[in-house]
């Protein structure tokens, strides 16, 4: 019989499990680990910066005793900044490139010290920004996640008025809802939205979903501009017929555990497999152990280069007792009376390039098991539009300013085409896309006027 | 192993390194936990004349500058000579020199610029059988406005004057301490030889205001909302001391006068630096009470070792060895041509050097070639001036290199293997007997 049970360990000892799992600096340590920063010339970890933060200058500012001035310098090129001292995978952007890393291997701790920056300006609660003089210009912004909250926000200190429509009921798409708790404690996620927001000429409609509530159409007939930010709106499956009870979504869950207040309430089995490789997989697997699972085993199809998830992520999730196989994937879900009670893997190489099986199998008993093999954007998100907008790859196809096929409609974040799938990476694309939407918008007032 | 000890104006010590008359030298408690650890003298802090004892600030007495990782490298102070009964220190040297007679045991005075005050002082601190006195002319704060301490040593005349009373009141080895508070170091130091000074010590601190208090609007540190200057003393200082040194080693007047040297020593190779200048011993006080006493370990191994590694058997081998090499500017070879060399295997690529130079000196230095970050020197644009080398984070990386007999410098034409001082140059009017440069031939 299926093991699936709450309260696998104590309340108390699964509210430590979900602490912060890297801890802010105190204001000794943070000035430690500035003071290594050596300040450099044309500095590679901003180049390696998605959204191209001046990282030697906020690090030179916390050295100086000005976080608060450091925490600026994040903003300004980042508004999400404090989200992504948290999220980014640093140590295969700024970090990895750090010259302290490339001669010594051990970087400047990057990540906490922005977090430490940012954290200081909302603390004091100190706002850089407003809203800019009025331009009369009004944007539609589909999606309160990381692009479409920087876009928002960037058009607003703009001038423009923004409409952002958000099918949830709470801003914040995947920072709210698709991050592990442990590593967006203390609600830092919603702290960050009340942060954007408070610049003013932002309002948000919750509870509109394009293509089920809205449409592009009527967008682009209300609004100057549409910004489309909705992030991928469905999971890929397994392909293995229909799945018995146990058979979880990975990103389902990982919502249902950041918004529980309660974590000890959600109910984990005992044995638990996540098909995966990517960040999603390391976070279902890890918490998953924190909330008390017996055995978690990661299975990837490929081996450990291959998988999206950096090294430190999956070291995170080794430490915590996760195991990770490579080269095998579910070939077949084995249940008993309509619960699943075990996994087949099949054993799989390379073959020119080409993903083969091997012939061999295991079974692997489980009473849980959980899909975290990548999210897929929702064409029909898009229904009215069709055909419109010119896709690649099965997400909007954008260019350099983040403007699609159709006249007047940007987007940006992960329901793009080439993207990191990263917070980051969405934050620029919505400061970009406001960027272009506000030259636009500026450049049709001047010939107007002429 | 080598033979560390040492004969100063004829006060015989195991080792070298001694403690700075401070207050880590203030009573017999400090002094025996120093002697435990190693050390091979002392200079007893200042005491003063009989009579109410000095009375110190109960704020605070000490600032300092922070590098990185708050290491201190600059430290001041505003404590006064010591605030101790003067008969309990003389009972304590007594007593500790009994028990240490292998450790030199130096006692600092000060006290008002009167004969009959130094007659009497010197008189009872004999009674101590301690190896020799060391007259606190430095000190710049407190008691220089009571005429004592740095208002002495600032004033050649009486430098000599106190001195040669000291020598005439007493049998004990005299050695007079320097302030760095001067225009130059040479007119006290010859004073001081002339008066019969066994030797000089230096250098005692330098005037300083550590920061302003931003809240406070006061200096930083403050005593109740107001400041004073203080002493600086710890690494910051120790180029102005060791310049200090050489003048007065390389001083015709003042050459063979024994030198204590005095100021940043914190390692066996700060020591070994002092020492290559000619000083017969060094004392330290800063670098003991940021890290406690037990660094001797490090400096009396270190020196040692590096001693054996040269096949020096003694500090006399090699005492002195760099004072020669200390001469004035228009005596260098302006022909000497180095070029900045960049390790590339070592390189980080922190691109420090490149912006230096293309800021704020000669462009010499690529950030990109071929279109690929990499920090090369361009010899046709370099000076060799070390700025470079001096702000790469890694040691070694970046050298300079000097530039065989033959090379033809691309930035000037001129053939290295000249020797052209200034007093040579054509450029100067003053030039006696210039010499033209030797060019390279003009391609055909």
């Amino acid at each position: 019989m299926a093991d699936i049970r709450a309260g696998r360990l104590d309340a108390a000892v699964i509210a430590e499990n979900f602490g912060d799992m890297l801890p802010a600096f105190s204001a000794n340590e943070a000035r430690v680990a500035a003071e290594r920063c050596l300040f450099c010339h044309d500095a590679p970890c901003v180049t390696a910066c998605p959204t191209s933060i001046d990282i030697p200058l906020f690090i030179r500012q916390i050295a100086a005793a000005n976080p608060i001035g450091a925490a600026r310098t994040i903003l300004d090129s980042n508004i999400m900044g404090a989200m992504c001292a948290r999220v980014c995978p640093t140590e295969n952007l700024c970090e990895g490139v750090c010259v302290r890393e490339v001669s010594e291997g051990k970087a400047i701790e990057i990540g906490r010290l922005q977090r430490h920056a940012t954290d200081a300006a909302f603390t004091t609660g100190r706002q850089f920004y407003k809203a800019g003089p009025a331009t009369g210009h009004h944007v539609a912004v589909v999606g309160a996640g990381p692009a479409g909250l920087a876009c928002a926000h960037k058009l607003a200190t703009l001038g423009h008025m923004v409409t952002v429509f958000e099918a949830r009921d709470k801003a914040g798409g995947l920072n709210e809802f698709g991050i592990a708790a442990y590593k967006a404690t203390h609600d830092v996620a919603q702290h960050e939205v009340e942060y954007v927001l408070a610049v003013g000429n932002i309002t948000i409609e919750y509870g509109k979903r394009l293509g089920r509530d809205i449409t592009l159409a009527g967008l682009k007939r209300d609004h100057d501009a549409v910004f489309l930010g909705m992030g991928l709106g469905d999971t890929n499956d397994l392909d293995l017929g229909t799945e018995p009870d146990g058979v979880l979504d990975a990103v389902a869950y990982i919502a249902a555990l950041r918004q529980a207040p309660d974590k000890s309430a959600l109910p984990v089995g005992r044995r638990v497999v996540v098909i995966g490789g990517g960040m999603t997989a390391i976070d279902i697997a890890t918490q998953t152990k924190k909330l008390g699972a017996d055995e978690v085993t990661i299975v990837y199809r490929r081996g450990k280069e291959q998988m999206s998830a950096s090294p430190y992520e999956q070291d995170v999730a080794q430490t915590h007792g996760v195991t990770i196989r490579h080269w095998m994937r579910p070939v077949e879900l084995v249940a008993i009376g309509g619960h699943l009670s075990a996994v087949k893997l099949a054993y799989t190489r390379l073959d020119g390039g080409k993903l083969v099986a091997t012939g061999e199998t295991v079974t692997l008993p489980c009473d849980q098991l959980f899909k975290a093999i990548g999210q897929v954007f929702v064409p029909a998100d898009l229904a009215d539009a069709g055909g419109q907008i010119a896709m690649s790859g099965g997400r909007i196809a954008v260019d350099t300013e983040r403007r699609t096929s159709l006249a007047g409609v940007w987007a940006g974040g992960d329901c793009v085409a080439g993207g990191q799938d990263l917070t980051v990476a969405a934050v620029e694309d919505g400061k970009q896309a406001a960027l272009s939407i506000d030259r636009t918008l500026r450049g049709a007032a001047v010939a107007a006027a002429e | 192993m080598a033979d560390l000890r040492v004969t100063f104006a004829g006060i015989r010590a195991p080792n070298p390194f001694w403690l700075a008359s401070a207050p880590p030298t203030d009573k017999e408690y400090n002094v025996v936990r120093a002697f435990k650890a190693g050390w091979g003298g002392v200079v007893w802090k200042t005491l003063g004349e009989d009579g109410p004892p000095i009375v110190n600030v109960s704020g605070p007495r000490y600032g300092a500058i922070h590098a990185s990782d708050r290491r201190v490298i600059g430290f001041n102070n505003i404590e006064l000579i010591t605030d101790r009964p003067l008969q309990t220190n003389l009972e304590e040297i007594k007593r500790v020199k009994k028990e240490w007679p292998d450790r030199a045991m130096v006692v600092s005075l000060m006290v008002p610029c009167d004969e009959e005050s130094w007659k009497a002082i010197l008189k009872r601190v004999e009674w101590t059988e301690c190896d020799g006195v060391e007259l606190n002319f430095g000190c710049p704060h407190g008691m220089s406005e009571r005429g004592m301490g740095a208002a002495v040593g600032q004033v050649a005349e009486y430098v000599e004057m106190v001195t040669r009373w000291c020598k005439q009141h007493t049998r004990m080895p005299v050695i007079v301490k320097l302030t760095p508070n001067v225009s130059s170091v040479i007119p006290p130091a010859r004073a001081a030889k002339k008066g019969g000074a066994d030797a000089v010590s230096l250098i005692n601190t330098v005037n300083s205001m550590m920061g302003v208090d931003l809240d406070a609007m006061s200096p930083w540190p403050h005593v109740g909302g107001k400041g004073t200057h203080g002493g600086m003393c710890g690494p910051v200082v120790k180029p102005i001391a060791l310049n200090m040194v050489a003048e007065i080693a390389r001083n015709a007047e003042t050459a063979g006068l024994p030198i204590s040297g005095i100021g940043g020593i914190e390692t066996w190779k700060d020591a070994a630096e002092y020492l290559a200048l000619g000083c017969g011993t060094v004392q330290v006080c800063t670098a003991a009470m940021v890290y406690g006493f037990r660094i001797v370990a490090e400096m009396k191994a270190g020196l040692s070792d590096w001693m054996d590694a040269k096949g020096y058997r003694t500090i006399d081998d090699f005492r002195g060895m760099a004072a020669p090499k200390v001469t004035d500017w228009q005596h260098l070879n302006l022909d000497y041509v180095v070029k900045a060399r960049i390790d590339q295997d070592l390189c980080i690529s922190c691109g420090r050097c490149h912006v230096a130079c293309e800021d704020t000196s000669h462009q010499a230095i690529t950030n990109l070639v071929n279109g690929v970050r990499r920090f090369e020197v361009i010899e046709e644009e370099c000076v060799g001036c070390n700025l470079c080398a001096v702000v790469c984070p890694v040691e070694n990386c970046i050298t300079m290199v000097e530039k065989a007999e033959g090379y033809v410098d691309p930035r000037t034409g001129i053939v290295v293997g000249g020797h052209r001082t200034w007093m040579e140059h054509p450029n100067n009017p003053m030039a006696k007997d210039p010499k033209p440069a030797r060019m390279a031939e003009p391609a055909e």
